[in-house]
């Protein structure tokens, strides 16, 4: 029971970062490989509002995020528009979309380095006992994990009942068709992509209150947040939420009953039975 | 197979020359241009390697640290009771066959699933082996003792490497090399013929990683203390595509041109500023991207043709699946 609740308090930031990944891949068709830094520069940043402004973390979201969309957007029109407009199909900019995010990884990474250092930070926010089901758990995890609910369910009302949501789903089911039903596809994207950048980043404002963190640790969050993508099928929120919900525990499970070093080992495991049964992913749609 | 023309023997005279003037380097010195040297080998030697798979297939694997670290392994915990000849047998096979498994899983799918896939494979056997380490052996760490000094580690690179550009040249004339072309130019046109396709990339994969573990494994005197963390070290996997890709895939020495600039570049930059060496990576990868694409060969190959024809040849652009 312990380790269930653990689990899902953990799979709701896992959730969120998927959620981003999952619209900037599944809208604006940008294999984002930069994603975990987008993250681990939102807990640099929530971190440094924390310790050096004291605004509490939850707050520093609300500045945080609205950063994030502004410089993904930045990105998107600048580095990755070109890449759209001169690839001759999906496979093309699927490719240089990976090297070019690639390229901004170590780009941020470096970054990092140099303002950070290689040092782990953690700060302590809300670092008091909660009790659920009568075992004790970080309030600051219950915390994120119930602003990782409230967001994510935001998005989702944004998405099905709003006319610009679903006008983005349009975009995702087909970039070519939506542009024929009169719907700027270019500005649709970077939206998406902007907004999946400030959903990256709440995740990380949040992840920061509870983890410890450094500078070159985005990576395992981008393979993390990848594999949560293609379990649930590409450009679902749905899918998203259940995957996250399934590796979160999966993971909590490993590490406490077996090893926390494995707790990668268990994300592969689920990654490979996906590939082999069920690679659409779980609410995906076979190609044809 | 066709027998070779006389072209092919003449560069293969001329290779055969070339090859032996290095292997004199070490008469020379043994300082720092053999480690230098050792380094550039090493890695034309991983380039090399995976332009075998990813050049004529343009899936980029990220799987190359992972079989460089087994091949690591494998000599750092049977050095003591195995002779060095066999462990490299060993590496190559266990490295092959990890190439298979990862083959068979994803080599099947859409590129993206290779490509993320390979990201993570390093750390997933570093996981293990460091779980395996602690849960059941006595530490961590191994050492690795030999007689072996800088230059013999640099003959076996150089001749290992001579042993890959046959291998690669010996794929490109088969049945196997004409296959993978087709697949390369439009994979539905190579199913349709009646390739199979999953079975020829899987094959060629576990070639090119057989290869990189032995590279592995012949490194592993060099380091003389093994470690999980060292030994696979994700960073050379993104080494080995960026200096691939800056020098250019579609021809065997392509990689050739990328790794020297590079890996002395490197090198000057991590021993003055180590902390600027991820920054440099994102550079190079972001000027291969928007740049060169074709790497540095294509890019001197459609300036020649502009100067011979007048006319440039409409560039041909290296399409990369994933």
């Amino acid at each position: 029971m312990e380790i269930l609740v653990t689990g899902v308090l953990l799979s709701g930031t896992y959730a969120l970062i998927a959620l981003g990944l999952t619209l900037q891949y599944g809208v604006a068709r940008i294999m984002n490989l930069a994603t975990g830094e987008t993250l681990v520069a939102a807990c640099f940043g929530a971190f440094w509002f924390f310790s050096a402004l004291h605004i509490n973390p939850v707050a520093s979201l609300f500045l945080v995020a609205p950063i994030a969309f502004v410089v993904n957007w930045f990105i998107y029109a600048l580095l990755l528009r070109p890449l759209v407009n001169r690839a001759k199909n999906r496979g093309m900019l699927e490719v240089d979309s990976i090297l070019a995010t690639f390229g901004l990884m170590f780009l941020f990474q470096g970054l990092m380095l140099l303002g950070f250092g290689g040092e782990y930070f953690s700060y302590s926010f809300l670092a008091e006992p909660f009790d659920i089901f009568g075992s004790p758990f970080g309030l600051n995890r219950v915390v994120a994990f119930v602003a990782a609910v409230v967001i994510a369910i935001a998005l989702y009302v944004f998405l099905t009942h709003t006319r610009y949501g679903t006008a983005i789903r349009a975009v995702a089911v087909d970039p070519v068709s939506a542009g024929l039903v009169a719907i700027n596809v270019a500005r649709a994207s970077a939206f998406a992509f902007a907004l999946g950048g400030a959903l990256t980043a709440a995740a990380g404002g949040l992840l920061s209150t509870f983890y410890t963190f450094n500078a070159s640790m985005g990576v395992v969050f981008t393979m993390k947040a990848l594999i949560i993508v293609i379990m649930g099928g590409v450009g679902d929120v749905r899918g998203a939420v259940l995957a996250a919900l399934i590796l979160g525990v999966a993971e909590t499970t490993v590490a406490s009953l077996i090893d926390p070093g494995l707790t990668l080992a268990a994300t592969y495991f689920l990654f490979i039975v996906t590939l082999l049964f069920r690679p659409q992913g779980i609410y995906g749609k076979k190609q044809a | 197979m066709i027998r070779p023309g006389a072209h092919e023997i003449r560069m293969g005279v001329l290779a055969a020359l070339g090859f032996a003037a290095i292997a004199c380097l070490p008469l020379f010195d043994d300082g720092y241009y053999l480690s230098l040297a050792v380094n550039i080998v090493m890695y034309v030697a991983l380039c090399t390697a995976w332009t075998l798979f990813s050049g004529p297939t343009h899936y980029i694997s990220l799987a190359t640290a992972a079989f460089f670290g087994i091949g690591t392994y494998t000599v750092g915990i049977g050095i003591e009771t195995m002779p060095f000849g066999a462990l490299l047998a060993i590496a190559c096979v266990l490295s092959g066959f990890v190439a298979a498994l990862v083959g068979l899983a994803t080599l099947r799918l859409s590129g993206v699933y290779f490509v993320i896939f390979t990201l993570g494979l390093a750390e997933l056997v570093r996981q293990v082996v460091t779980w395996v380490q602690t849960n059941f052996t006595t530490g961590i760490g191994l050492y690795v003792f030999t007689e072996f000094t800088e230059k013999h580690i640099f003959w076996m690179l150089l001749g290992l490497t001579a042993v890959i550009y046959l291998t690669g040249w010996a794929i490109n004339r088969s049945r196997l090399g004409f296959a993978m072309r087709i697949i390369g130019n439009d994979e539905t046109v190579a199913a349709h013929v009646g390739i199979d396709t999953a079975r020829a990339k899987v094959l060629l994969f576990i070639v090119s990683g057989a290869f990189i573990g032995i590279i592995g494994a012949i490194l592993a005197p060099r380091f003389a203390y093994i470690e999980p963390p060292s030994a696979f070290n994700p960073m050379i996997s993104f080494q080995v595509v960026i200096m691939a890709l800056l020098g250019g895939t579609r021809r065997l020495w392509g990689p050739l041109v990328g790794v020297i600039p590079f890996t002395i570049v490197f090198d000057a930059v991590s021993a003055q500023f180590p902390n600027h060496t991820s920054i440099l990576m994102g550079l190079a990868f972001l000027a291969v991207v928007y740049l060169i694409p074709n790497g540095i060969t294509g890019w001197i190959e459609a300036l020649v043709a502009k100067l011979k024809g007048g006319e440039a040849a409409p560039a041909r652009k290296t399409r990369w699946i994933a």
